[in-house]
This record gives structure tokens, sequence and C-alpha cells, in this order.
């Protein structure tokens, strides 16, 4: 550590600007969080609480925001249905909260978690390219594999899924992974593919040849899989970001392979630095051996968390929660109770790893959410670690991604010059 | 207030229902017009639904395409292409409106109900209940290649599977009563019901049970409303639409197919009023009714160009046409009959089951009236519902609503995005005057815009 008393100017090379992003779900991530005086249980299914929510994040200048969702009622089960109803139960779809608060919002990236098992690609494509539409570039897409078999019987049309809680290493459990993770990658491959069957400048509106559109400019893409084909192509032009962003959550070995071979943005669960180069490892093994070593693939770390100012105070309420609750809270992800500050100290520890940024999920909201934009980012900004202002209008920008080139797109077409005409052919 | 009746007698003046329909991918949209925008910017959507809603209209209308068209093995290129998502257009859409009715089309054929009923359940929640469903059924293979399963049904299923489709969501609809959420801090109760949601239909094409996990919506269930104009397509709406969708735009046809489908209500134990029929109409406004009627000519020499006639006559003849001239005499060879078609992708086509009749009428048309190909085309195909001054049109549309045949109208304007804010500014308040139009929402439902009853809640069928 320096002693030096100078202001920094600007941060040090090693100490590269953070990126921000925090995970809405329900009344936050603890299941008592719901009966917290600050808490608005009762407006959950409302867009104005959704909407409040999405403006205390924008104010805090983070990168995006992520909605969970999935298609059955939430559980403690992480396999199976439970019958509690002590805890928050009923979530709206993630795609249309994301859609209903983008006109209300200019700067904050939306990532709306969508289910890979049971849905069509091709709605989902047009889905997320609309949402692209209505935000001006803002859109994104967590895409999350279902293991339960009750949805596979809400859906009632394949075949009952074969994990073993238990043992997720045993050889009918990673053969159930695989399958699913092979069946998410297609299906990313496929949003992809959809979002560039067309060119930008497809529509040319040429009155004088009578034509809308260049079909020459719009792409069929084939695309055959043991789980589905597609044929494109898209019914909705190629979005303001060419591709939204692709997000996804690993916790281990087949999830860490989706998230390099498939992803834009991963959110991973490492309990320290340590951990964190592991995982990091792992998922850029997963990268280069997909042939993207060049690719900008970001990597957030997720954190539980609880924040007051008051030394102490945090870990008294996490505390209080418990006893709430009944029961410790635990969580896939590393747990943090502290200050604004020694959350600071944490993810500039974390992010020496090589992680690129953080999702945080609020232990209760909109309290811990608040307690992040109005303590926490202060902090990381008087450190040169955040932004100030929002220094661009998409969320491929926020990130520092750039616009796709369009895998289709001829040398000799005629671009709008925002991308060098090098598309690779698609795999 | 002396002129408003013009059914006479005692019959109490009917409502006008009023709904914006947002121009699709047809040649009913002029893209070529200096004024036309964005068929994709948000922009576009918002512009049209702050309109309609500055004029108290019940609703907007979205349709929706899943493959895009082709002709002669290429994509139509012709038209407006390229269109958005349904359900994400209708959510952005409620942020930018506070009473408007949101309705979208939604395919039964290439979707799950589980999924489907979710999404209506969570867009009635963030409209605060102002959410329709308009089902339509598809069977073509074509359009089955962009999912899942593919073509697998066969056409005369498909009105099968749409009633197991919308059963099915009823039955995920209706599996919340809208008292469970109890969410009390003190107690700790957040559901008061620990069965909440649990649902169980089989049926030919669906074997689903568990939980639904969206809470009961403000409507309870979406407004459905079916636009299909086949038997079944009018047994299926009787059965179970709040609204009907119909193409009958004139005032004889109008009030047979209203009397038609009315009549059949009485066999599902249904009122009158519960269904209300809604044609889809065009309008060109002018200062005087001949100046509407040369700017709807100008429409329509837009809408029809060269090209789109050659192509339209292809539709029927079933065969490459493009070495004809617009401006010459029809083809002399008649259509080519077999499996093989030019056109896929398009309804209509399905529609034209004895081109060889088709053809012989429209060469003895032609001949009769000395017209060329695009003349014929622009003959043929659809003219402009109501044509003339905002008065003229105000009492027009007023007549057909009065002598029962419809209940109002779903309005698509030929320019986007602001096609429509000419008959918000001159028609609507004429309508207005004559005390059968709103001059504010009473309501703050879609369902309380349309005097539709509240939606039942049937009780959860047993598993079986």
């Amino acid at each position: 550590m320096s002693a030096s008393p100078a202001v920094p100017q600007s941060p040090s090379p090693a100490a590269a600007p953070l990126h921000l992003a925090v995970a809405l779900d329900g009344a936050g991530w603890h299941p008592a969080a719901w009966r917290e005086p600050e808490a608005r249980p009762k407006e959950l299914f409302t867009a104005r609480y959704w909407a409040d929510l999405a403006a205390e994040a924008e104010r805090g200048l983070l990168d995006l925001l992520t909605l969970e969702d999935g298609l059955s009622l939430q559980s403690d089960h992480p396999f199976e249905p439970d019958t509690r109803t002590d805890r928050i139960r009923g979530r709206l779809d993630a795609v249309l909260v994301a859609a209903r608060i983008a006109p209300l919002t200019s700067h904050i990236g939306l990532v709306p978690t969508a289910i890979t098992t049971h849905t069509e690609p091709f709605h989902l494509s047009k889905a997320v390219a609309t949402l692209d539409f209505v935000s001006e570039g803002r859109a994104g897409l967590r895409v999350k594999v279902s293991g339960r078999n009750d949805e596979v019987r809400h859906f009632g049309r394949r075949e009952p899924i074969a994990l073993e809680l238990e043992d997720l290493d045993s050889p009918a459990s990673l053969a159930g992974l695989a399958e699913l993770f092979g069946e998410a990658e297609d299906y990313v491959e496929v949003l992809r593919r959809l979002w560039d069957s067309w060119e930008d400048g497809a529509e040319i509106r040429d009155a004088a040849t009578g034509r809308f559109i260049d079909r020459e400019k719009l792409h069929y893409i084939d695309f055959e899989g043991p789980r589905f084909a597609v044929r494109g192509p898209s019914i909705t032009p190629r979005p303001p970001q060419g591709q939204p962003l692709v997000a996804s959550l690993a916790h281990r070995g087949e999830p860490f392979k989706l998230a390099g071979r498939s992803a834009d943005l991963a959110f991973v669960t490492p309990r320290d630095p340590d951990d964190a180069r592991a995982i990091l490892a792992e998922v850029r093994a997963a990268q280069q051996a997909a042939g993207r070593g060049a690719e900008t693939v970001h990597v957030f770390a997720d954190l539980v968390v609880f924040l007051e100012e008051r030394p102490g105070a945090a870990a008294e309420r996490l505390a209080r929660l418990n006893e709430t609750a009944g029961a410790e809270y635990a969580s896939d992800a590393r747990i943090f109770a502290g200050t604004p500050a020694e959350l600071a100290d944490l993810l500039v520890e974390f992010a020496e790893a090589g992680l690129t940024g953080f999702r945080l999920r609020p232990g209760a909201l909109p309290y811990d959410l608040e307690r992040i934009t109005r303590g926490l980012v202060p902090e990381l900004q008087r450190r040169g670690l955040f932004r100030t202002a929002y220094e661009a209008s998409t969320l491929r920008g926020l990130l520092g991604l750039p616009r796709p080139a369009n895998r289709y797109a001829t040398a000799s077409a005629t671009e709008p010059a925002t991308e060098p005409a090098t598309a690779a052919v698609g795999a | 207030m002396s002129n408003e009746n013009s059914s006479g007698g005692d019959k109490p003046l009917k409502r006008i229902h009023l709904a914006a329909h947002f121009p699709g991918v047809n040649n009913t949209t002029v893209w070529s017009d200096p004024q036309a925008g964005s068929q994709i910017a948000f922009s576009s959507f918002a512009h049209l639904a702050r309109t309609a809603e500055r004029a108290k209209f019940d609703f907007l209308f979205l349709a929706e395409g899943l493959r895009l068209r082709e002709q002669n093995g290429l994509i139509y290129d012709l038209d407006v292409v390229g269109r958005p998502d349904t359900f994400a257009v209708l959510a952005a859409l409620a942020a930018v409106t506070d009473r408007l009715g949101l309705a979208g089309t939604i395919n039964s054929t290439f979707n799950e109900p589980y999924e489907v009923a979710r999404q209506f359940a969570s867009l009635d929640h963030l409209s605060a209940g102002r959410s329709a469903w308009n089902v339509v059924t598809s069977w073509d293979a074509f359009t089955g290649e962009n999912f899942r399963r593919g073509g697998f049904l066969r056409e005369e299923d498909r009105y099968d599977r749409a009633r197991q489709f919308l059963e099915a969501s009823w039955q995920l609809f209706d599996s919340w009563r809208g008292d469970e959420v109890v969410a009390d801090p003190v107690s700790g109760t957040f559901l008061g019901d620990p069965d909440a949601g649990r649902f169980a239909y089989r049926s030919s094409e669906f074997d689903i049970a568990g939980r639904f996990d969206v809470p009961r919506a403000p409507q309870g269930r979406p407004v459905i409303f079916q636009a299909g104009d086949s038997e079944q397509g009018r047994e299926f709406a009787a059965a179970s639409a709040d609204a009907i969708f119909s193409r009958h735009g004139t005032l004889d046809a109008g009030k047979a197919f209203y009397t038609d489908v009315k009549g059949r209500l009485a066999r599902y134990g249904r009122e009158p009023g519960s269904l209300k029929i809604l044609p889809a109409v065009t309008f060109v406004l002018g200062d005087t009714d001949a100046d509407a009627r040369e700017k709807a000519e100008v429409v329509r020499r837009q809408q029809v160009s060269g090209q789109t006639a050659i192509r339209l006559l292809e539709q029927v003849w079933n065969r490459d046409l493009s070495d004809h001239d617009p401006e010459g005499p029809l083809p002399a060879a008649d259509p080519l009959i077999g499996e093989h078609t030019v056109a896929q992708g398009r309804a209509s086509v399905r529609m034209n089951r004895d081109p060889l009749a088709l053809a012989r009428e429209w060469r003895a048309l032609a001949e009769a009236k000395n017209l060329s190909i695009r003349d014929l085309v622009i003959e043929v195909s659809g003219r402009q519902s109501f044509v003339g001054t905002p008065a003229r049109v105000a009492e027009e549309m007023n007549r057909f609503v009065q002598e029962d045949a419809s209940d109002g109208f779903i309005l698509a304007p030929h320019l986007t995005p602001g096609g429509l804010d000419e008959f918000a500014d001159t028609v609507v308040p004429l309508l207005q005057e004559r005390g059968v139009f709103r001059t504010e929402y009473e309501g703050s439902t879609l369902r309380e815009h349309l005097d539709l009853p509240t939606a039942r809640t049937t009780v959860p069928q047993e598993a079986i």
C-alpha cells in the first residue's frame, strides 16, 4: 500500500474501474427480508415496485441489473417444490418486467433471466431483440437451465431430468447436466444467429424498385441440433447492439464451459480470491478452447450483501433476519455483512484475482440497494474505482464490449461504419 | 342532441368501442409516403398508443408474425417486413400509457400454456389490468420450421389445440383466487394458502400439472379475442371469446355476421353483450367527401404498386408471372393447381380454395370494366371502409353500430405512426358529441372499457 497522501487523480494502472451489477429478486435475497420495515411485500406484483428499484440502481450509475426468474413457484429445495407459506412465493415474467421498466430508465443495462430448457429460442430471440429496441441498446439476457422435474410437468413434453442433488458428480447427474447445458449452448448459438440474420441496413425502403427490404441481407440460419432446429431468419430486425449481452451464472464444470464458450458475461461464486483465480482459469480455458481467446468475456463475482455505515451493525441485522427466518441464511454465493468501506476493500481484493466486476445481491430490498448506491458507490468513486457518470448509452458500451460484426455480412456489403466487415463465419 | 339516433325507435343508443391496430406487415401500410416512420422503433409504438389513449380508445392491437413470408421461394420484399415481439412491446407500452388496453396476438400452436399464461398474467399485473390476448391458430409446417415441435399439427386439429390451450390457460389463471398473498410481516404469513396455484389439465394435446407461479392478475385473465371466420372459428369464439376481430367491413356482411355469431352465444349460456364484434376497418378523411375519395384513390395506388399487383395475382395463379406487364391484361393461362404453392406464410393463400373459378370471375370483371392487372387487383382487393369528411365518417360508423353490424371498430391506419392523429382530432369529438363514445375513461381495466362481465373463476378441474 502506498503511503502517498496525494489525492488520486486517476486510478493506478493495476486498479481498473470496476463494473457493478445488482441482482434483483423479490424483497431481497434473505428469506426474511420481506418482513423488514422498509420492505414492500404487497407491491411485488406491481410495476411501480420494479420501476423504483431500477431508478435507484440507475441513480447509483450501476452497469446493469438482473432479474431472477423460473418456471415454477420459488422453493427452498433446489430441485423440488415446497409448500412453505412464510416466504415469498410468486413471480412475474422477468423479460416483461424488464420491458416494462425500459422506457422509465435511460442508461442502466436490463438483463432478465430466461429458462432455456422449456422455451423456444425463436421467441426469446425476438423478445430480447425487442427489449433492445425498447431500451435503445441496453438489453441483455441471462440464460438459465432448469433441472427441476416439477417444471418438466408444467410443460409435459419431455422426459424427467436425471439430476441427483446428493451427488451431482454421479454419472447420471453429469450426463443430465451435459444434456441441459449442451442444449443451452445450442440455444445461445441460435439467439446469436437470429440476431445476425438481418444485416444492418437490410431495410432499404427503395421507392424506385418498390422494395422495402433487400432480401440479400436477410439470412436463413439453418440451425440443426438434437433438441431443436430453427430455420430463420428472425422476424425482428437486428437490434441496436447487434447482439444483446448474453450472461450466465456458473458454479462448476459444465456451467463454466457454457460461460466460456457462449457468454459475454459470467457470474461466478468464489469463496475467496484464490477460489476466484481457480474459477477464472476454468472459464478462460473454456473460452480459449472455443476459439474465443481474443474476445472480452467479463467475469463478475456474485456476493450477497448486507450493508450498514456503523461497523458491526450489518452483522447484527443479518443475525436479526436469521432469527426471524428461524434459520441461518445460506447461499451459493459468499455472504458479506459490513460497512460500504469494508465491502470496497473486499471488492478490491477480489478484483486483483482478475475479476472485472461484481453482481451484488442485496440482502434486503430496497434497503441494501440504497446502501450500495448511496454508500458503496461513493466509496468506490472516492478511490477512483467507479464511474462518476454514465460514459456510454448502450450496455455493451458500458462494459467496453464492441458491437459484434455480423457473421452473415459479406465483405462487399456497404455497412454503416460501426464495425470492420471481418465477420467470422458462424460455427 | 337531436340528430344522434339514426336507427330511430326507442332503442337506447349503443356505445361505440374503438381500437387502434398498429399498421402491420402487408400492403395496407404505405411505407413509401414521406410521412411514414419506423415500424420497429419504440417511439412509433409509443406515438400510436399515446394518440389512442388521448382519444380514449379501448385498446391498441398488435399482430404477430413467426416466419417471414416467401413467394417463388424468396423472402417477400415489397411490403413492410420486420416486427417486434408482442409481449415485450405491450409491456413497454404499459409504461407510457395509463388506461389504454393492450392487446396482442399470440399463437396457440407454437407456444405452451404455462409460459403464455404467465406472460399474460404478468402483463396484466404490469399494466394494472389492461391485457388482451388474440388467440390464433396455425398449422403450417413452414412456420413450424422455426420451432421445436415443427409442423406437427394437422389443419383440422388446430382449433382442438387452441380450445385446449385456452382451457389449460384458464386452469392456470384461475388456480389463484386472488386472496392468497397475505404478506403479513407480523405473523410471517406470506401465502395464506399452501396450495395456491395448484393445477392439473389433461387432454389430447396437453398433460400438465403442478403449481402456477403468478398470483391472480387484476383482470383475472386477459380479455380473449378471436379472429377466425370459419364455422369452427365462429363456434370457438361463441364458446370462449370476449371479442371477435372480424373482417366484415360492409354494413350487410357485418349485420349477417353479427346476427350469426351473437345467435350462437345462448347455447353456451352467454348474454349477447358478453361478446363484442369489432371489424378491422380502414379510413381516409378529407375536407370534402370528394377530396377524401380522391385521397383514397391515391392511397390505393400507393398500396398496390405494379409489382405488388403482379405478386398478388401470382398468389392466385400459383405461378411466376413476373414477365407480365401490370398495366396489361390478365394472364391467358389458368392458375396452377396442386400441392406446390408459390406463396408461403400468407393466410390469404389458403382462402383461395378454388383458384380456377376465381380466375374466371376476375377475367370477366376485367373484360367488362376494361381493367389492367393493377386496376383489377385494386378493384378486387380491400378498399378503405370509411371515406369522407369527419362528419360523414362519424355518421357512418355510428350507423354500423346502431344497426348492429358491429359493436365498434379496430382502426388500421395506413401510415406509421401518425395515421391515427387526424381521426383522433376530428372524428372522435363528433362521436363524443353524439353521445356514442366516451369523453373520459370510466374504468381502469380493459374489461371495464369493453363492458364485459367479470372473468369467472372456474373451479379447478380435478386431475383426471
